[in-house]
Parts: structure tokens; C-alpha cells; sequence
């Protein structure tokens, strides 16, 4: 079926998102009407700003987050349908605009999808949304059957007045419901009573991705709508210098070439494969700019300098590392790197914008509608209030899509010189390979003492490399500090600490950055941390003759959670007990983005260095399991993204652009390699942590832990197709 | 005017010459299904059927396809998602994006109607298509449920549907 809108429903949707607080609005491209060329339902009054309950009885459940394949849709309707108690069969969503949500006071809080928040830093207010709901709706029945309250009981969608059994629906009363006022004091359910979160629901949004129905960004389809495609000069920092569109302006389809911003080109033409072709053949000149030069390895001598320098910001410290260091029997010291990685989203980087001297609209993927908002609005030269975003399903966010939104900044650079003509600009995966927001490139030095008895006494690791703050949120940076760095070795405290209790210990950070921009990659800093921490602490447990497991174990005998999931992943995988011939195990253990995940891996490696990663156990504690069916698929997806990055993953710099510019150099895991995954979920309760990245940092250490036993290789670079674990 | 076959219907369209087949189907005819995800052979989002064999569909240049040539893409593989395929993919819940899925579909079809009852060898074989959110242990699983005449619960994965039956 064709995505394509008409054009009465394009300016309708237009103007109901132009005219401010439309309650009931209905957005364009919401998947049951809109995105089916069907006219929008007619409007149904709110119950509230998250809940919608139409005469029909389908509940409509507003999501703020996006949805990119980690299940957050699902995962939050689940969480406003416990406390609304409606039949979740009739359970709906859809997405809030940004726009909508500036004009209502940010009634629905924060789009942000990054940093595993989705579900852990909007459970509260998401349950209280149908909680009020609830509260509503049995009231308005309550008041229609002039009873008190108290005498009323809602489920599954009905609402029944005990004493008499009289019932009603939710969608009878919706409308009644919208008038009132709402209740201030709300209670929310006892986790131990919930009948759908913590259940293995099916997700939402299953059926359409499995009929190619559902409509990314880049499937969408305007009337008049134009395509663009685009190349921003390969070296960063570099500039346009000079375009010969006359070359290509004949070609057929072919409506403008617009110069974007002062770093790069773009071709207008009626398909994109046209705009494309002509791109190819445009002669562009570039100014290479200050970057010209810039190379990974000249780079990684800068790296290495900062693990000696003295210009280090501090993390986390206690007592004196260095002295008690010094003091030791033994003293362990390696050095480690992790190189860039780029997203890779299969869908790569795009969006619609539509441009006039009063409004500016832009359809597109985004993590955090609210920055593509603000995004559009600077690009467009336009109040806010004059602009609007709507957001569409992503292939693929993984980090990419959420803190800068360069690509929405060019679509509508280029809309503006268009003006009332959509333009739909798509990245090739070549300009998706070039100009991502990398993952950040680290050294890291740790250095260890170790008494007679082999016991840690002092531990220091120095990270020397790029803050991800300095390029995207450089405001964020205070002291010279950017907290994130640290991911995973903060001092003991909710978020992303450290579990081993060293005696002595100082962790701090030399910041370099290179030309390269970075990003959020999904799993961030913790990746690397943790592969740093992770092999250097099996590296101490092999220098003090002893088994890692045990090892681990004393050193997190005051960090009861990191404890609890490592030894669930090891028993579960077995460790200490015999495995199949040739077969070796790994472990790690960590804590970020508020969940504790560990992991066990299994790995052979031939005669002749072949590696095969058979099985991994990972345990993982996010406090509360909302949807296990979907922490499991988020679980098996965090070891192939990474596992792709341990095996093959690195994107470097030479003559300051990217080599990597496709997937036969920045290859992906593909199923032949992909190992056996057994999730272990051990939710203990009492807080909320997030699932979409954190398993991801365990992926690595455990499977270059485990080739160190089957080869006694130490692998301190990756990704690992630059080693040979070929038997000597 | 070129004619392709595409899901069972002869389809006019007008492309320059050298468009690749998976261009013609998303722009020209409005099969928007079909993925792009590398434009050269290396993901397989863009998997389609010509005469049952699973292609690469940005890398055939639709004047190449006959208009004689039965093309599928994951809009025709059945009427409303009925395929056994299509099925299996959505009682386990198989896509996180989505975006490589009507591929892996295509991809996945084509392995079991050529080989009912794939080995793992085989699967690992047929199944090169890349997927970034990391969905390949439950395409397998699914493979393996169609394989076995659509028992859904031998995955064990023990999902609820909102219509109260359980995967
Ligand atoms: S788009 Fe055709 S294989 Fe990737
Ligand atoms: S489901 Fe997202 S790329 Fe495969």
C-alpha cells in the first residue's frame, strides 16, 4: 500500500498542528488511519494528555519516547494500561509532537531516547497518567449513576457499581471523564499486584514490520514532494570551495543543486535515484581545511602521550593508588585502546522538511523529537511555535539519532531554498559511513599492586581520549570534566559504579579529542570501560594464581547487586564445571544505565585461529523486568552490536576523512557467527534501570577473557580481525 | 514504457536506464517495503523475488528484469501476512526495528520453499542478510517454527498476545 497522503490530509494535519492545544488532535501518519491514506478518526476528547478512550472503547496510549526497535512503545502502554486497567486488547498508541508539546507546557515531558531512559525516567509519571485516567473515567460513571465512588470498580475497560452490578465501558464515559477535574492525590499499584507489566507481552508494533507496510522515514511519501540527496565534504572541518551544477543540471529529473550550510552540496531531482546519479557526477571541490592530514595513527600517539600526562581530571579516587602501589609485592600494568564505531542504523539518516516563510515542518526518524524541533526551527530561521516535527518509526537509532540532528539541519536548509515544495533528503550509506557521530576513540592505562597473598592493593587506570561532551555538549563539560567518561567506574551510587572495592584507587582522564565527531553509541562509554576494566582485572586474577570468578567475587563482596547477577551468570553457564573439548569460558561484570549485567562466555579457537563464539549466558538486574520477552530480544540484540564492534568494528582516519565507508569494511555480525544467548533476568526490585544498552559492555570482555583461556592471548586492541589467534 | 511483473500484476513504469530494480519498486510503483540499506549487495535489505530466487534488488537493473519475470517483494508474498513466514515472524515477535525484516522475510521464504527443512548450515548459508538491532537468533527460531509446520510454542519464548493465545 502506498504511504502517500492526501493533500486534504496533509493540511490538515498541517493546520491542526499549527492551531495550538487541539485536544484530541489526531497526528498525520498514525499507523491505523493516516499512514493508510485513510482520513484521520474524528477528534475524541483526551481523558488526559496521555490517555484517549474513543466510543468505541480503543484506547489510544500517548508516547512521548520513540520507538527504534528496543520495544519502549510496548513497554510504556504497558505501564499507563496497568494503572488505567483497560482491556489491552483494545490498546493503541501514538506519538505527541514535539510541537504539541511545547505549546502545552511540555505536558508530556522529555522525548529524549538515549541513555536506556525510556521505561526508568518516565515510569512514574506514564503510571500516574493512567492512574488519572482511571480515576476519571469511574468517576464520570460514578456521577452518571449518582453513586458514591467508592462503590465502583474498574478492569479490563469496565466499570461496575458493586452493590447494584451495574457495568459501563470506558469509551461510554470517555467524554464525560474529560470535563472533570483531575484528582491531585494518586496512588499507584503495589508492584506485587501488577497483571501486565512484568508479563511477556507481544509487542505492539510486530505485524506491519513483517508486511512492509510499516512506514519509516524514508519511506514517506508527500504530494509534490521532491528528493535530495547529499555530500558534505569527506574531511572534517573541511568546506565547500567551488560546484559545477551546470554539469548536472540537464539530466533528467534534475530541479537544483543547493550548496548546504558552507560544508556541502545537495541534489533536488524528482526521485532520489536521479538526485543521486547527478550527485555522483556533480565536480565538487572541496577545501580539505585544517583537518587534511589528520590520521588515526597519528592520533593514537596523542592518545598515548595523555596516558603519561599530567593534565588528568579525576573520577573517582581513594587513598593513594600510586603509593600503595609502590608499596606492593607485585605490580600488573597494560594498556589498552578502543577504536571509533559508527551506528550503522540500516536505515540510514533522513528526513522530510517543508519550508515557508511562516511555517516549517519536518517528518523524520529522531530519538528526541524535541532537539529535531529546536534542530528546525534554528535551521529554519523560524519561531519554534512555527514549527513542528512528527516523528516516524526509526530503522535503527543505537545513539545516532539523538543528540545532533545535522541531517535534519540539511533537509531543511535545503527545503528553504524550496519554499512549499517537501523535500525528502536521504543519506547514502557511503555520507552515513562518512559523517556519523562516532563512538569516542580511548587508550587506557591500568596499572595494579598485588600483595603476597594476591590481593589487590592499589588500582589506577588512566584513560587518555575524546570526550563525547566536548563535541555535542560542551556546556555539559565543568572543571574540564566530562562525567560520562566514567561510565561504570563511579564511586558506589545508583548510576554506573564501580562494584569492586579496591583499598586504593584512582581513575582519571587526560581529554584528547581528534577531528572526529562523536556521539552516543549505544552502550557509550561503559563499551570500553569495561572491556579496560574487565581483561585487566582477569589479567590480576591470572598474576595472582587465581580463579577470576573467585577473584571477582571478594573484590564484590561490598556491591551485593554486581554480585548477585555475576553469580547468576556463571552458574547458569556452569563455570567450574567441565565444558565441551576445546571449549573455554570468559567472564565480566558491570553496572550502567541503572541495571547490573554480567555475562558468561563460551569460545573455541582452532589450530589455525578461527574463532567461534558458542554460547553466552548474561544476567542482567534493571530493577524491574517490565516486558522479559523483550529484555531477552534486547539482550541477544546488545551481543550482536557487541560482537560486530569486538570482532570487526573500527572506523579510521585517514587524510582527515573516514576508510570505512560501507559494510564490506565495517562489516556487522551476521547470523552464521551468532552465538547461543540465555538470559538470565534477576529483577530484585526497588529501582528502575534500563535494558537497550547495557548488556552491550559485557559482550566483549567476556568473549576476549574466554580466547585468553583457550589461547593465553591477551587482546588489549580491537576489534579482533587485526589479530591472529593462531597457535604458535 | 517498461513493464515489470510485479506481484502478480503487470506494472508500467519509466525509469532512466541503469536504475536499479530496487529503486523502480520503491519510487516508480510505490512498493515502499523493499529496504535500501547499502546499495550494493552487502545487506540484503533489498531482497525481492524474481521467478522465486531471492535477489539483491539494488544491485539488477530493472530494464534487465523481463517483463515475463515474476517479481515478489514482501508487499506480494501473501495477501495480508498469511504466510507461514510472515506468521512465525509475528507470534515470535521476531523484528526490533523492522527495517531489515521484509528482507529477512524474502530471504527467509525462499530458503523454505527450496529447502523445507533447513539445517542450521543452511539457514547460516541462505540467511546473510545484515541486521543491526540483532535479531538473528529469533529468524532462526522462526525459520525453524515454519520448518516444523508452525508450532509456534517449541520456541519457547512464551509471549502473551493481546488476543490471550501465547506463542
Ligand atoms: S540495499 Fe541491496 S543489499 Fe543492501
Ligand atoms: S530489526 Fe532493526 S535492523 Fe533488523
Amino acid at each position: 500500500m502506498s504511504a502517500t497522503i492526501s493533500r486534504r490530509q496533509f493540511l490538515a494535519g498541517s493546520a491542526a498542528a499549527a492551531g495550538s492545544l487541539v485536544i484530541g488532535f489526531h497526528i498525520p501518519f498514525a499507523r491505523d488511519a493516516a499512514a493508510q491514506g485513510m482520513p484521520a478518526a474524528p477528534a475524541t476528547p483526551e481523558v488526559n494528555a496521555w490517555v484517549v478512550v474513543r466510543p468505541d472503547d480503543t484506547v489510544v496510549i500517548r508516547i512521548a519516547r520513540s520507538e527504534m526497535g528496543q520495544g519502549t512503545l510496548t513497554g510504556l502502554a504497558q505501564m499507563v494500561a496497568e494503572e488505567l486497567e483497560c482491556n489491552w486488547a483494545k490498546v493503541t498508541t501514538e506519538y505527541p509532537t514535539p510541537g504539541q508539546n511545547l505549546a502545552r507546557n511540555r505536558v508530556w515531558g522529555n522525548f529524549s531516547t538515549g541513555g536506556s531512559r525510556g521505561i526508568r525516567e518516565s515510569q512514574e509519571y506514564v503510571r500516574k497518567g493512567g492512574a488519572t485516567a482511571r480515576m476519571m473515567l469511574v468517576q464520570a460513571a460514578a456521577d452518571e449513576w449518582k453513586v458514591p465512588v467508592a462503590e465502583c470498580t474498574a478492569a479490563n475497560s469496565v466499570i461496575t457499581h458493586t452493590p447494584t452490578s451495574r457495568t459501563t465501558t470506558y469509551g461510554k464515559v470517555a467524554a464525560a471523564a474529560s470535563k472533570l477535574t483531575p484528582p491531585t492525590a494518586v496512588t499507584l499499584k503495589d508492584p506485587k499486584d501488577w497483571k501486565l507489566v512484568g508479563k511477556r507481552m507481544a509487542r505492539l508494533d510486530t505485524v506491519d514490520k513483517t508486511t512492509g507496510k510499516q512506514i519509516y522515514g524514508m519511506d514517506l511519501k508527500l504530494p509534490g514532494m521532491l528528493n535530495a540527496a547529499i555530500k558534505r565534504c569527506p574531511v572534517f572541518g573541511g568546506t565547500l570551495k567551488s560546484v559545477d551544477e551546470a554539469a548536472v543540471m540537464k539530466r533528467p529529473g534534475v530541479k537544483k543543486v543547493v550548496r548546504v550550510g558552507n560544508d556541502a552540496v545537495a541534489v533536488v531531482a524528482d526521485t532520489w535515484w536521479r538526485a543521486k546519479t547527478a550527485l555522483d557526477a556533480l565536480p565538487i571541490v572541496w577545501d580539505n581545511g585544517p583537518n587534511a592530514n589528520a590520521s588515526s595513527a597519528a592520533f593514537a600517539e596523542v592518545l598515548k602521550a595523555g596516558l603519561d600526562a599530567t593534565d588528568a581530571v579525576v573520577g573517582n579516587k581513594v587513598g593513594d593508588a600510586a603509593a600503595a602501589i609502590a608499596a606492593s609485592a607485585k605490580k600488573v600494568e597494560a594498556v589498552y585502546s578502543y577504536p571509533h564505531q559508527n551506528h550503522a542504523t540500516m536505515e540510514t539518516m533522513n528526513a522530510t522538511a517543508r519550508w515557508t516563510p511562516e511555517r516549517c515542518e519536518v517528518w523524520t526518524p529522531t530519538q528526541n523529537g524535541e532537539a529535531a524541533h529546536a534542530a528546525a526551527a534554528e535551521a529554519a530561521g523560524l519561531p519554534p511555535a512555527q514549527c513542528e516535527v512528527y516523528k516516524l518509526l526509526l530503522g535503527g537509532g543505537f545513539g545516532r539519532r539523538g543528540a545532533v540532528h545535522d541531517w535534519v539541519r540539511q533537509a531543511v536548509a535545503i527545503a528553504k531554498e524550496m519554499p512549499g515544495t517537501p523535500v525528502k533528503l536521504i543519506w547514502s550509506r557511503e555520507e552515513d559511513m562518512l559523517h556519523g557521530s562516532y563512538h569516542p576513540v580511548t587508550q587506557c592505562k591500568l596499572t595494579a599492586g598485588l600483595d603476597a597473598q594476591g590481593n589487590v592493593t592499589g588500582f589506577q587506570m588512566r584513560i587518555s581520549g575524546q570526550s563525547i561532551l566536548a563535541g555535542v555538549a560542551p556546556q555539559a563539560i565543568k572543571d574540564g570534566k566530562d562525567p560520562v567518561v566514567f561510565q561504570g567506574l563511579n564511586p558506589p551510587g545508583p548510576e554506573a559504579s564501580l562494584g569492586y572495592a579496591f583499598p586504593a584507587l584512582l581513575v582519571d582522564h587526560a581529554m584528547r579529542n581528534p577531528s572526529t565527531p562523536p556521539g552516543f553509541w549505544r552502550g557509550v562509554n561503559l563499551n570500553q570501560n569495561s572491556i579496560y576494566l574487565e581483561c585487566f582485572i582477569d589479567e590480576l586474577a591470572h598474576a595472582a594464581g587465581q580463579d577470576p570468578l573467585a577473584f571477582r567475587r571478594k573484590l564484590l563482596a561490598n556491591s551485593p547487586k554486581h554480585l548477585a547477577v555475576l553469580n547468576a551468570a556463571a552458574e547458569k553457564a556452569g563455570w567450574g564445571t567441565p565444558t565441551a573439548p576445546g571449549v573455554f569460558r570468559g567472564l565480566c561484570v558491570t553496572m550502567g544505565f541503572g541495571s547490573y549485567v554480567a555475562a558468561c562466555a563460551e569460545v573455541s579457537v582452532s589450530n589455525d585461529g578461527v574463532l567461534k563464539v558458542h554460547r553466552i549466558v548474561a544476567a542482567t538486574d534493571p530493577g524491574y523486568a517490565v516486558n522479559p520477552q523483550q529484555i531477552e530480544a534486547q539482550v541477544e540484540g546488545s551481543f550482536v552490536y557487541g560482537l560486530s564492534a569486538a570482532l570487526y568494528g573500527e572506523c579510521t582516519v585517514k587524510d582527515g576523512r573516514m576508510e570505512q565507508d560501507n559494510f564490506h569494511t565495517y562489516v556487522p555480525l551476521r547470523m552464521n557467527e551468532m552465538p547461543a544467548v540465555e538470559t538470565v533476568i534477576v529483577a530484585s526490585g526497588g529501582f528502575w534501570g534500563g535494558v537497550g544498552e547495557p548488556t552491550i559492555a559485557v559482550a566483549a570482555p567476556a568473549v576476549l577473557n574466554a580466547i585468553f583461556a583457550a589461547t593465553g592471548k591477551r587482546i588489549r586492541d580491537l576489534p579482533l580481525k587485526n589479530h591472529s589467534l593462531k597457535k604458535a | 514504457m517498461a513493464k515489470l511483473n510485479v506481484n502478480g500484476k503487470v506494472r508500467e513504469y519509466k525509469a532512466d536506464p541503469g536504475t536499479p530494480l530496487l529503486w523502480v519498486l520503491r519510487e516508480q510503483l510505490g512498493l515502499t517495503g523493499t529496504k535500501y540499506g547499502c546499495g550494493v549487495a552487502l545487506c540484503g535489505a533489498c531482497t525481492v523475488h524474481i521467478n522465486g530466487v531471492p535477489t539483491r534488488s539494488c544491485v539488477v537493473p530493472a530494464a534487465s528484469v523481463k517483463a515475463s519475470a515474476k517479481v515478489v517483494t514482501i508487499e506480494g508474498l501473501s495477501p495480508n501476512g498469511s504466510h507461514p513466514v510472515q506468521k512465525a515472524w509475528d507470534k515470535l515477535d521476531v523484528p526490533q526495528c523492522g527495517f531489515c525484516q521484509s528482507g529477512m522475510i524474502m530471504a527467509a521464504a525462499a530458503l523454505l520453499k527450496a529447502k523445507p527443512n533447513p539445517t542450521d548450515a543452511d539457514i547460516n548459508e541462505a540467511m546473510t542478510n545484515i541486521c543491526r538491532c540483532g535479531t538473528y537468533n529469533r529468524v532462526r527460531a522462526a525459520i525453524k517454527v515454519v520448518a516444523g509446520g508452525g508450532d509456534t510454542k517449541s520456541a519457547g519464548l512464551s509471549i502473551q498476545h493481546a488476543d490471550g493465545s501465547l506463542t
